[in-house]
């Protein structure tokens, strides 16, 4: 028999028993009948995705209830797993006793489903109308042993039912024998019924006589019933089972409605237990039942119920909330904020009161380093709540509010889209009774501007990811000077450095600029910057600072020596192309990939980086075991998995990806030559190390890794980007909720997606696409450790660092048309969880730095890219020596 | 056994390439498109392509002539979007009968003269049946993941219409192709069934699959061999894949489910994949290359060609389809 889901489920002689998943039954789960009634499909879909991830290799749905519209619920319920490919991979089986169910039901599948069931309880015509129907619908059957007469309950009715209704089904309906499965009625033992006795041997019996005799059928049954009279007692009822289906299994029932949850290991039943019960499934004894009810009362089960430890909600009031807030927990707060609001003489009171006294233990745990960031900002989450609700109360007072201590305006500049750190500061002060002032990512200049006068703000805050934001924080240093402003500013982000500041930032600025690069710092800073009495002496402390740096620095930065571009080409690294394995891509051209299920991208996941965007340091998985931060790593893992596979069942984030593989040959030294069928679709400009280095030691340039042009041979390159859509409005739909812990994890996950979403591609392309590597074998941990042949570099990052050349690969690849991700002026990928690069598949291509590059380079750079050069000058400055 | 079960046993098939990009050249103005009949036509009917079998025929007539002549078996009549759902967009659902019935007769014409020709190579009319612009099992709109635009009875009234006219028309065979959302396409199959016994006739079915891009599955989100599975309960002439990737890119789901299936296999791939403008630009040899890989690999029946391909480029699968044995339609049963 073969089915089908959005994939495959072949049975054949060699495939092992098929479980069906029975809990979206209206009939059999009380929970599933109380959603459906009431409609909440949601949490519907959630019990049947839990059935498939739980192992279910197919899933029984029924919907015959008298208080609901059973079609109607089919139809709904259907359509809506349609739409979930985690759920709707594997076979659907339509179960019910209403016709127009079944042919509602099959209408909506377009896999082949099973039918369940029909039977020859109302006759043949029914019967063979039915199968005929079913038939041109194209899915299997179960027949029940049914006839005009009755359900079949011995052996020989069994028997007498399948065989007619296969020769019906066969010969007069040409129903292809393969997709015929029968139910042979399993009923309870040890009922205490003289006529229940043989019921499980019978069921075992006949079915083996089905198996031999009517050729290409299944046989499939729901178990639990046989253990019925057993209810309460699940050690007995569980071993049952197992007993059951060992031997049903053996006699060839090859499908079946088994709670995994409710089957004990066969091999792990205790022996008496097993003698008892198989004396009663296989009717060995006429006293069985009695003694295994005898003994069944001997091996009750008693499950202990692991209790959550509420003993806090004893102590008093304060130390209730100041709990919750240390603890990060949101599950009482509101009950009491509520009690503090009325024993307060103003609600204002609860703010400053209780609710400040609980923020400055965590103030105090943080700066101790007795608690980490990820619970500082579950910390948060539970006073914004807090606050949120008090709020109404104070308006209605018009009581003055809080008085904050200071008023911070957070940017990310122009042209960057990358903003989880600049949120993480944000709620850090925030903690700490600072008004933020958060303008989101892409600000323009003259807005931070604008906003900081209108606002009165009493510091400013810029963060960037990419290089060209360090040139967005020079011109706001500039304007602030031009515009005689006085307050503090405040750097961070990735790409943000103490030297860049005060080489650059410092520079253009008289008041104080400082690079504040990790969130429980800046803290600290923003304290001492805004204390009145200290702040004179602490602005001209770190002027001091930051000029005494700078000049280190610079002094620093002359002792390298470079040398010019002509000899560095002469220095090129040299690959022996007459002997160089270059292998032509199985498919070359352009190829998307839309509808990737971020499940295939889970297992690519590196989460060293997640632990560093929370300012938690260490390797994974060591870290989770680490003496400091262990504990809070792994709550903040486990917080993470949690949402990963809540993004994964909802489908919350979207991968879209692309890629090309191209003929291509270097030209000129330092340019590839991309082409198409002979014809030129593109150039890739790459820069050449100029740093002097010892004998022997090339100067790279990407271009080395390509066969030039007057090589003769044929090589090939390629370019890809890959993006997570979605997490913009997943953080927003948190925050709106006053959530930034799961906003901040939404981003900090998309990011981890976008980067195990680059690696199985370009896996994918190495084994399959390409193929240049078909028979690696790697294992996640060497991938992070990039052990795999070729690389990808990345425009932007260190190989090379020119973000104009993304232009190029989007060009080339028609991204945006295509996949939809956008270039910002300052050429940030949106959204933000995004990667793009090149593939390089020559095995001796490897990754490097470019380093300096001086004055002669950067002229013959703009001049094959078609550029003035100070356009270059701006893009390149980072690697440009002597500046 | 009729004819087209006999040819098929001797040699792999040729099945014509694109008629949109022929119908490009003629550069058909809105005028064109309506013809005397049509020319007080409420609302713009220009890009109409199946219309053109009333207001156009000899342009028709013409490409399916080529097509034959450079070597094609089969050609497809311009149905394309012959249902009532497609032509809701020209408001001509009434037309559907005539459209399919006239396309049908056209097609047959043109096949008669050729077969006359060359009585040694029958020709054949395949009535082509689109996937029309709704899908079964998916929702247009994100927000409502549960909503359907077309429900399966719908699409079946509308697919029996078609299949009726066509039949009608005479065609040898139908073609339901491009498909990819399944439950379309086990619609169509539903009608196809309903007319086979109302008339008590047999008629020959391909059918054709979508595999959308490089993750493997159909729009719908089928595996190649999920989607074979879907569709065989029918017993049909063949099943393959056509249109989304060229011949190069269908390969791997040729090969997926060649080994898994008792019906024959077609393909008829684009032209490679569009460009930057949006054309198909893989040359006649370069295609021929391409589909004389999977000929070499024995996986094919019926070869042709979609989106792009031209009669040159039919000419030259055919001087390769010559040059091999058709794929042997036996299997190993799997239980």
């Amino acid at each position: 028999m073969k089915l089908s889901g959005l994939e495959p489920l072949v049975l054949n002689e060699n495939s092992n028993f098929i479980n069906v998943g029975e809990r979206t039954n209206v009939a059999g789960s009380r929970k599933f009948l109380r959603l459906i009634k009431e409609e909440q499909f949601d949490e519907a879909l959630d019990i049947a995705r839990h059935q498939v991830d739980g192992g279910a290799q197919i899933i029984d749905i029924n919907m015959d209830d008298g208080l609901i519209d059973g079609k109607e619920a089919m139809v709904r319920f259907l359509n809506l797993i349609a739409a979930e490919p985690d759920i709707c991979r594997v076979p659907i089986m339509i179960d019910s006793s209403k016709w127009d169910i079944i042919e509602a039901g099959l209408q909506v599948v377009q896999g082949k489903c099973v039918v369940n069931s029909i039977s020859l309880k109302e006759g043949e015509e029914k019967f063979i109308w039915e199968a005929t129907q079913i038939k041109r619908y194209g899915a299997a059957v179960i027949v029940m042993a049914f006839d005009e007469v009755g359900q079949a309950d011995n052996y020989e009715r069994r028997i007498e039912i399948a065989q007619r209704s296969y020769d019906i089904l066969v010969n007069k309906v040409g129903f292809p024998s393969e997709d015929i499965i029968f139910d042979l009625n399993i009923f309870p033992v040890a009922t205490g019924m003289e006529e229940h006795r043989k019921n499980a041997i019978d069921f075992i019996e006949a079915t083996r006589w089905v198996r031999e005799n009517l050729e290409n059928v299944s046989v499939s049954g729901g178990v639990s019933n046989v253990s019925f009279s057993f209810r309460g007692n699940n050690i007995v009822r569980e071993a049952m089972h197992s007993v059951f289906l060992y031997y049903a299994i053996q006699a060839g029932m090859n499908m079946g409605i088994v709670n995994p949850a409710m089957l004990e290991v066969y091999d792990d039943i205790p022996k008496d237990l097993l003698e008892h019960i198989e004396d009663v499934i296989l009717d060995r004894r006429d006293d069985a039942t009695e003694r295994l009810l005898e003994f069944a009362e001997t091996v009750k089960g008693t499950k202990v119920e692991k209790a959550l430890d509420l003993s806090w909600r004893e102590m008093p009031l304060q130390d209730r909330i100041t709990h919750a807030l240390v603890k990060g927990i949101d599950a009482f707060i509101l009950e009491d904020i509520e009690q503090a609001r009325q024993e307060a003489e103003k609600p204002i009171d609860v703010i400053e009161g209780h609710l400040m006294i609980g923020m400055n233990v965590v103030g105090d745990l943080f700066g101790a380093g007795k608690m980490f960031l990820p619970q500082v900002v579950k910390s948060a989450r539970v006073m914004k709540k807090a606050v949120a609700y008090l709020n109404p109360f104070i308006e209605a007072e018009k009581s003055d509010k809080s008085e904050p201590v200071g008023k911070i305006l957070m940017a990310t500049v122009k042209g960057d889209v990358h903003d989880i750190g600049k949120n993480i500061v944000s709620v850090v002060l925030a903690c700490n009774n600072y008004e933020i002032v958060d303008l989101g990512v892409m600000v323009p200049p003259e807005k931070i501007i604008e906003t900081a006068i209108s606002e009165r703000v009493d510091a400013i805050g810029l963060s960037g990811l990419i290089t060209p934001s360090l040139d967005e924080m020079v011109y706001l240093a500039k304007e602030m000077q031009r515009q005689n402003f006085e307050v503090p500013l405040l750097i961070g982000g990735a790409t943000t450095s103490k030297a860049h500041t005060a080489v650059k930032i410092d520079t253009q600025y008289d008041n104080a600029v400082v690079h504040v690069n990790d969130a429980s710092r800046a803290v600290t800073v923003v304290g001492d910057l805004l204390n009145k009495k200290t702040a004179h002496e602490y602005v001209a402390k770190l002027k001091k600072d930051y000029d005494e740096f700078r000049s280190k620095f610079l002094k620093r930065g002359k002792e390298k020596s470079y040398i010019s571009i002509r000899e560095a080409r002469q220095r090129k690294y040299s690959i022996d192309w007459e002997t160089s394995e270059i292998v032509k891509p199985k498919e070359l051209g352009v190829q998307m990939l839309k509808q990737l299920s971020l499940k295939e991208l889970e297992p690519f996941i590196d989460w060293s980086p997640f632990f560093r965007s929370w300012d938690l340091h260490g390797k994974f998985p060591d870290i989770l075991n680490d003496d400091v931060v262990g504990e809070q790593a792994t709550q903040l893992y486990e917080d993470a998995k949690a949402m990963v596979q809540d993004i994964i069942a909802k489908q919350l984030l979207k991968p879209k990806g692309i890629f090309g593989l191209f003929e291509a040959n270097s030209i000129n030294d330092d340019d590839i030559l991309v082409q198409k069928k002979g014809k030129e679709v593109a150039v890739f400009r790459t820069l050449r190390q100029q740093l002097k280095k010892r004998e022997g030691v090339p100067n790279h340039a990407l271009a080395d890794f390509i066969a030039p042009k007057d090589s003769g041979k044929t090589d090939y390159i390629g370019a890809f980007c890959v993006a997570i859509f979605g997490a913009q409005e997943l953080a927003e739909s948190y925050k709106e909720k006053h959530d930034d812990y799961n906003a901040i994890m939404t981003q900090a996950i998309a990011d981890r997606f976008a980067e195990a979403f680059a690696e199985y591609l370009h896996k994918q392309v190495r084994v399959k696409h390409w193929g240049y590597a078909a028979n690696e074998d790697l294992s996640n941990d060497d991938l992070i450790k990039e052990s795999y042949k070729g690389i990808r570099p990345a425009p932007g990052y260190p190989a090379c660092p020119d973000h104009l050349e993304k232009e190029t690969i989007w060009e080339l690849l028609d991204i945006e048309k295509i996949i939809g991700v956008k270039l910002t002026e300052s050429l940030a990928m949106w959204p933000a969880a995004a990667v793009s690069g090149y593939y390089f598949a020559n095995p001796e291509a490897k990754y490097f730095g470019l380093g300096k590059i001086t004055d002669d380079q950067l002229t013959d750079y703009a001049n094959r890219k078609g550029i003035d050069k100070d356009q270059a000058r701006k893009w390149l400055h980072a690697n440009i020596a002597d500046e | 056994m009729s004819n087209i079960h006999k040819a098929l046993k001797e040699r792999i098939l040729v099945l014509d390439g694109a008629m949109g990009t022929m119908l490009q050249a003629y550069k058909f103005t809105e005028d064109d498109f309506r013809g005397e009949r049509f020319k007080d036509y409420p609302i713009p009917l220009q890009g109409n392509n199946d219309l053109l079998s009333i207001t156009q025929p000899e342009a028709i007539k013409a490409i399916h002539g080529k097509y034959f002549a450079a070597g094609a078996d089969i050609v497809e009549t311009n149905t394309f979007s012959g249902t009532t759902i497609a032509m809701a967009d020209y408001q001509m659902e009434d037309l559907v009968y005539e459209l399919n019935y006239e396309s049908a007769k056209i097609a047959k014409e043109v096949a008669h003269e050729f077969t006359a020709k060359e009585p040694h190579k029958p020709r054949f009319v395949g009535g082509s049946i689109g996937p029309t612009n709704r899908t079964a099992s998916m929702s247009p709109d994100v927000n409502d993941p549960g909503y359907r635009a077309v429900t399966f009875d719908e699409l079946r009234i509308a697919y029996k219409q078609q299949v009726e006219a066509l039949v009608d028309g005479g065609v040898d065979l139908l073609l339901v192709e491009t498909v990819f959302d399944t439950l379309n396409a086990k619609a169509a199959l539903f009608a196809i069934e309903q007319v086979k016994e109302e008339r008590n006739i047999d008629i020959p079915i391909m059918l054709s699959g979508t595999i959308t891009d490089a993750s493997g599955r159909t729009l719908s989100g089928q595996t190649a061999e999920a989607f074979l599975i879907s569709v065989s309960h029918i017993p049909l002439l063949s099943i393959g894949f056509n249109c989304a990737l060229g011949a190069n890119l269908l390969q791997p789901h040729l090969e997926a489910i060649a080994n898994k299936t008792d019906f024959a296999i077609s393909a008829h791939p684009n032209a490679g994949l569009p460009n930057a403008f949006g054309e198909y630009d893989e040359s006649p040899e370069e295609m021929g290359e391409q589909i004389e890989e999977y000929l070499k690999k024995n996986l094919i029946n019926i070869i042709g060609g979609c989106c792009g391909t031209s009669p040159d480029h039919i000419r030259v699968i055919a001087e390769i389809a010559a040059k091999y044995k058709p794929r042997k339609i036996a299997v190993e049963a799997e239980l």
